[in-house]
């Protein structure tokens, strides 16, 4: 048995070791160590918690860590790195429900004794936790149901639904007080539950009215909210390594929303308020023009003759699976001594960073993937630039057209360079208005048809 | 339908109207393909390259136009030296595609019309961008700015290029291209090639950049006029401005070794912007290209077809410069002519359809089924819908600011105030300890994520996902508290959690094992 300061000595080394494991992700040579790091701190504090003397019911504890371990393990190792973003989500779901579950057991334990201010604002505590957990809950398992797409990426967009949720707030406010005069005598159970399934509406509907194209933004504040959840749970159990743990979290998460709003030069509320997607403010000007097809040898030809190639991914090369082909691709022309850079856009893909995770995945070396910044300046450098799947965050009118839905995100500007060929699933050829002007500009040529076997094509093109 | 290519017959013209690859395509839209015997020669194209896509190759020239539905050519119809003229071979209810140039051919167009045919000319394509890859005068200005700088190379008795020698110096010859439609830039972009220092002038101001980014210098005119008609073109331009730009042009003259002359303005006579006195004043060995020549010259001592040299300096007028690069004009034409008929057959089917409805198709139709069509209506330029989002644009600035700035600014830190005073006045001090902690450890938070590269967002997602799962922590202290159900849930708790911190941690480290340089 460890004595209650030994314990707390043990949770405060297991703190500095999640901050270290954080810090260690700025650059990619410590990312490693960081991650060990986090590994340590957590067996540390789950060691000392284990025989801190609090616990005694070794078997259903070893049993539970045994057989989550173990499914963890399994999903960590199956896991295609197309489909993180949905793996993301449900864990983020799972510290919702488990911070749920840890609030109900707090709530019932009736050993504490505590009393007055204290007893009120420790139920307040319950009552906050278990409201974060159950919309960071309800809100990941909508937020994997659309990653996974068995739910329509569309925005649902309830009639008044701002009043809804205000309602639904309003609502929370009035059991609240509910719960804190009733548990006072020992109740408090059914304004508690009404709660519970008042958050969990709150978080379907929330994450349903949010469009495809911002899901970076909904990950990461899934990604938030699962800190917070954690935090309430450290107050509510007076735990200081919870309550800094989940703080860590949370402004993780809280940052990563902030980084990708201003990606799409979004506000943060207008993103949570939802139906982006849809059509917002004026009449965007419809592009008109005419698009160039190209085919995959004339793109072997352009790419030959090019001295400096940007590719530009987009969620198309991780729906296509074609970042293994790119890969080949560039390896092919890097051979030939041409210049091949990445040009990631922030939001580019379903949550922060998914692009990279995809091309470190087919061994991209990651010194020639560069971010938005780096790179915007120099497309008069570049001699072709290819856009494997992207959309909007090539998308020029987000620059010149006050009125189109993304006015003001920055964007890459790859139509600054001599040559731009967009693949894309499919556009009816010919004289049609489209979205993207980009597409119909004159130094601008489609390949259309699927991403990977399109690029397979250009590779055999290529070596032939 | 049959599409026939007879050979072209006007002197010194050595393009075709088709090539190999552009028939290929023809076929592939269902046509029928016949070219005379010999009419791809001048162009260094074979029969045999013909006959290997499919092509019919047709002895003799009266057979072809008899047959075929379709004619298409280079040059307009003229008189042929054995079968009298073109337009008369043509079958009645037949289509010929080819330039026309109807403004100067009155008499020609009048006997098309009453052959009954439909006659598309090549000249005549509107300058939308829809249609640039049907706009022949464009692909063929082209190949004449290239082919003047090869012309004046051949005439200059200098290097284009600077350089510095054992054997001397050597100083960069100057070349002026006046006006920058696409001849002009061809030229600037070819001298440029060749490392000449390129000058040029434009009446119209918007070519400045476009004369910039070929990294030629724009001549400014310090006079402010526009020189933009309509459909891209060139206008005439007042008699003031003419005086400035004359000047300029005479102490351009006293410079510069080579002169390129490309200004058209439709329908007129080309301007004469080189007076003899400029010419004079050139320094011998000067040579001047003129790409006027057809419409009698923007220089006054240009000779037709001819190169003459005056005052010791060379005058080039030729007006076939796209011919004398047959092979690659016949390409880029034949391109063109493959573009319209693709547009012509939607279905696909090998029947053209003469929609008058189609903006281009219908600028390109000049004669309809024996009904001259020419002038069109004039193209519909799209240049309003950009003013309409600019006003727009002012509209969504005004609508703002319901609430004013600064409040708008201090309104998160007064409630954020506010709200930590009323934690404070209730708050019992355990409580205060942990939200110290709380505090800090946010802030601590903030600075380590900033910190955090792009490209390892998702790394960071999944690794503050596994640490999160500490919270298996709060049902870890619950797990051994009397009570069955509480039991279970912090059991179920530990589960759900160790999923967490399994599975977060090794995916991290599988995501970042595959990080490498």
């Amino acid at each position: 048995m460890m004595s209650q300061s030994l314990v707390t000595m043990c949770y405060i080394i297991a703190t500095i070791l999640f901050i270290l494991s954080l810090s260690g992700l700025s650059h990619q040579e410590t990312a490693r160590r960081g991650n060990y790091f986090g590994m340590l701190g957590m067996a540390i504090a789950i060691i000392a918690t284990t025989f801190s003397g609090a616990v005694n019911n070794y078997v259903i504890l070893v049993m539970a860590l045994l057989i989550g371990g173990a499914i963890g393990t399994k999903a960590a190792l199956k896991v295609q790195m197309t489909q993180m973003p949905e793996l993301v989500a449900i864990m983020h779901s799972l510290v919702g429900m488990a911070a749920v579950l840890v609030g109900y057991a707090n709530f019932m334990d009736s050993t504490s004794t505590i009393s007055g201010v204290e007893k009120t604002i420790h139920e307040v505590e319950i009552y906050i936790g278990i409201f974060i957990g159950a919309v960071t809950f309800s809100g990941s398992v909508i937020a994997f149901g659309k990653l996974s797409e068995k739910i329509s990426g569309k925005p649902m967009l309830l009639p008044a639904r701002h009043w809804l949720n205000l309602g639904l707030l309003i609502a929370t406010f009035f059991l609240c007080k509910m719960f804190l005069g009733q548990a006072e005598t020992g109740g408090g159970t059914l304004p508690l539950l009404l709660m519970t399934v008042i958050a969990l509406a709150f978080g379907v509907h929330m994450v349903m009215a949010i469009g495809g194209a911002d899901m970076p933004v909904v990950v990461s504040m899934l990604n938030s909210y699962s800190g917070w959840a954690a935090a309430a749970t450290g107050f509510m159990l007076s735990n200081d390594l919870l309550i800094v743990t989940g703080a860590l979290v949370g402004s993780s998460g809280a940052i990563l929303s902030y980084i990708m709003c201003r990606a799409m030069n979004r506000h943060f509320l207008s993103v949570i308020g939802g139906g982006f997607g849809t059509a917002s403010g004026g009449d965007a000007a419809v592009v008109e023009g005419e698009v160039h097809p190209i085919d995959a040898e004339e793109t072997a030809q352009l790419l030959l003759s090019a001295k400096s190639i940007m590719i530009i991914p987009g969620y198309g090369m991780a729906v296509a699976q074609a970042q293994h082909t790119v890969n080949e691709i560039t390896k092919f022309l890097r051979d030939k001594n041409k210049k091949v850079g990445f040009g990631i856009h922030p939001v580019a893909g379903r949550m922060p960073g998914h692009m990279n995770v995809l091309l470190a995945e087919a061994k991209v070396p990651y010194d020639i993937v560069y971010e938005m910044d780096e790179i915007n300046e120099d497309w008069d450098k570049v001699d072709v630039s290819i856009v494997i799947g992207a959309n909007d965050i090539v998308n020029p009118s987000a620059l010149d057209d006050p009125n189109s839905p993304i006015a003001g995100m920055p964007v890459l500007e790859c139509w600054k360079g001599d040559t731009t060929i967009v693949m894309k699933r499919s556009m009816a050829s010919g004289y049609a208005g489209v979205g993207n002007p980009l597409f119909v500009k004159d130094n601008t040529r489609m390949l259309f048809g699927d991403a990977n076997k399109m690029l397979q094509e250009v590779l055999k093109a290529l070596k032939g | 339908m049959k599409i026939g290519v007879p050979k072209e017959i006007h002197p010194g013209e050595k393009r075709v109207a088709t090539t190999p690859e552009a028939a290929e395509q023809l076929i592939k839209l269902g046509f029928e393909v016949s070219i005379e015997s010999g009419a791809g020669d001048s162009a260094d194209i074979s029969d045999e390259a013909y006959k290997k896509v499919g092509v019919k190759i047709v002895k003799d020239a009266k057979t072809l136009w008899e047959k075929s539905d379709i004619v298409i050519k280079v040059r307009a119809p003229e008189e042929h030296p054995k079968l009298g003229h073109e337009a008369g071979l043509l079958p009645k209810g037949g289509n010929l595609i080819s330039f026309i140039w109807p403004a100067q051919n009155e008499g020609l167009m009048k006997q098309l019309a009453t052959q009954n045919v439909t006659v598309l000319a090549m000249d005549s394509v509107p300058r939308i961008s829809r249609a640039q890859k049907i706009d022949a005068l464009s692909s063929m200005a082209n190949i004449a700015g290239y082919r003047a700088i090869v012309e004046a190379a051949q005439h200059f008795g200098r290097f284009f290029t600077g350089q510095i020698t054992a054997a001397g110096k050597i100083p960069p010859a100057k070349v002026l291209v006046i006006g920058a439609g696409v001849a002009g830039l061809a030229a600037i972009g070819t001298a440029k090639s060749m490392g000449a220092i390129v000058r040029s002038f434009d009446t119209r101001p918007e070519v400045k950049e476009q004369i910039e980014s070929m990294d030629a210098e724009f001549l400014m005119l310090d006079f402010k006029e526009d020189g933009s008609g309509t459909g891209g073109y060139a206008k005439t331009m007042s008699k003031e401005f003419i005086e400035a730009e004359m000047a300029l042009f005479a102490q351009q003259a006293l410079e510069v070794d080579i002169i390129v002359t490309t200004a058209l303005i439709p329908g007129k006579p080309a301007p004469k912007l080189i007076t003899e006195a400029m010419v004079k004043s050139m320094k011998p060995g000067s040579v001047i290209v003129d790409l006027a020549a057809e419409q009698g010259g923007n220089c006054e001592l240009t000779e037709k077809d001819k190169v003459v040299v005056k005052h010791g300096v060379t005058l080039i007028g030729y007006t076939n410069l796209p011919s004398r690069l047959a092979n690659q004009s016949s390409q880029l034409y034949a391109t063109n002519i493959r573009h319209l008929l693709t547009d012509l057959t939607p279905e696909k089917n090998g029947v053209i359809n003469v929609n008058m409805e189609d903006e281009v198709i219908r600028g390109t139709t000049v004669i309809k089924e024996g009904k001259i069509t020419w002038p069109p209506p004039p193209p519909t330029l799209t240049v309003a819908p950009a003013a309409k989002a600019e006003t727009a644009a002012v509209l969504k600035v005004e609508k703002k600011s319901i609430l004013p700035e600064p409040v708008k600014q201090y309104l998160p830190l007064i409630l954020s105030g506010l709200a930590l005073y009323g934690i404070g006045s209730v708050a019992p001090t355990a409580f205060m300890s942990h939200f110290t902690v709380f505090v800090l450890a946010c802030f601590i938070g903030y600075q380590v994520i900033w910190s955090v590269s792009a490209s390892l967002h998702t790394p960071l997602m999944s690794v503050t996902n596994a640490i999160s799962g500490i919270i298996v922590i709060g049902a870890l202290v619950q797990i051994s508290t009397p009570g069955f159900f509480i039991t279970i849930l912090a059991g179920l708790a530990i589960l759900i959690a160790s999923i967490n911190i399994a599975g977060g941690f090794l995916v991290t480290r599988r995501m970042l094992e595959m990080f490498r340089k």
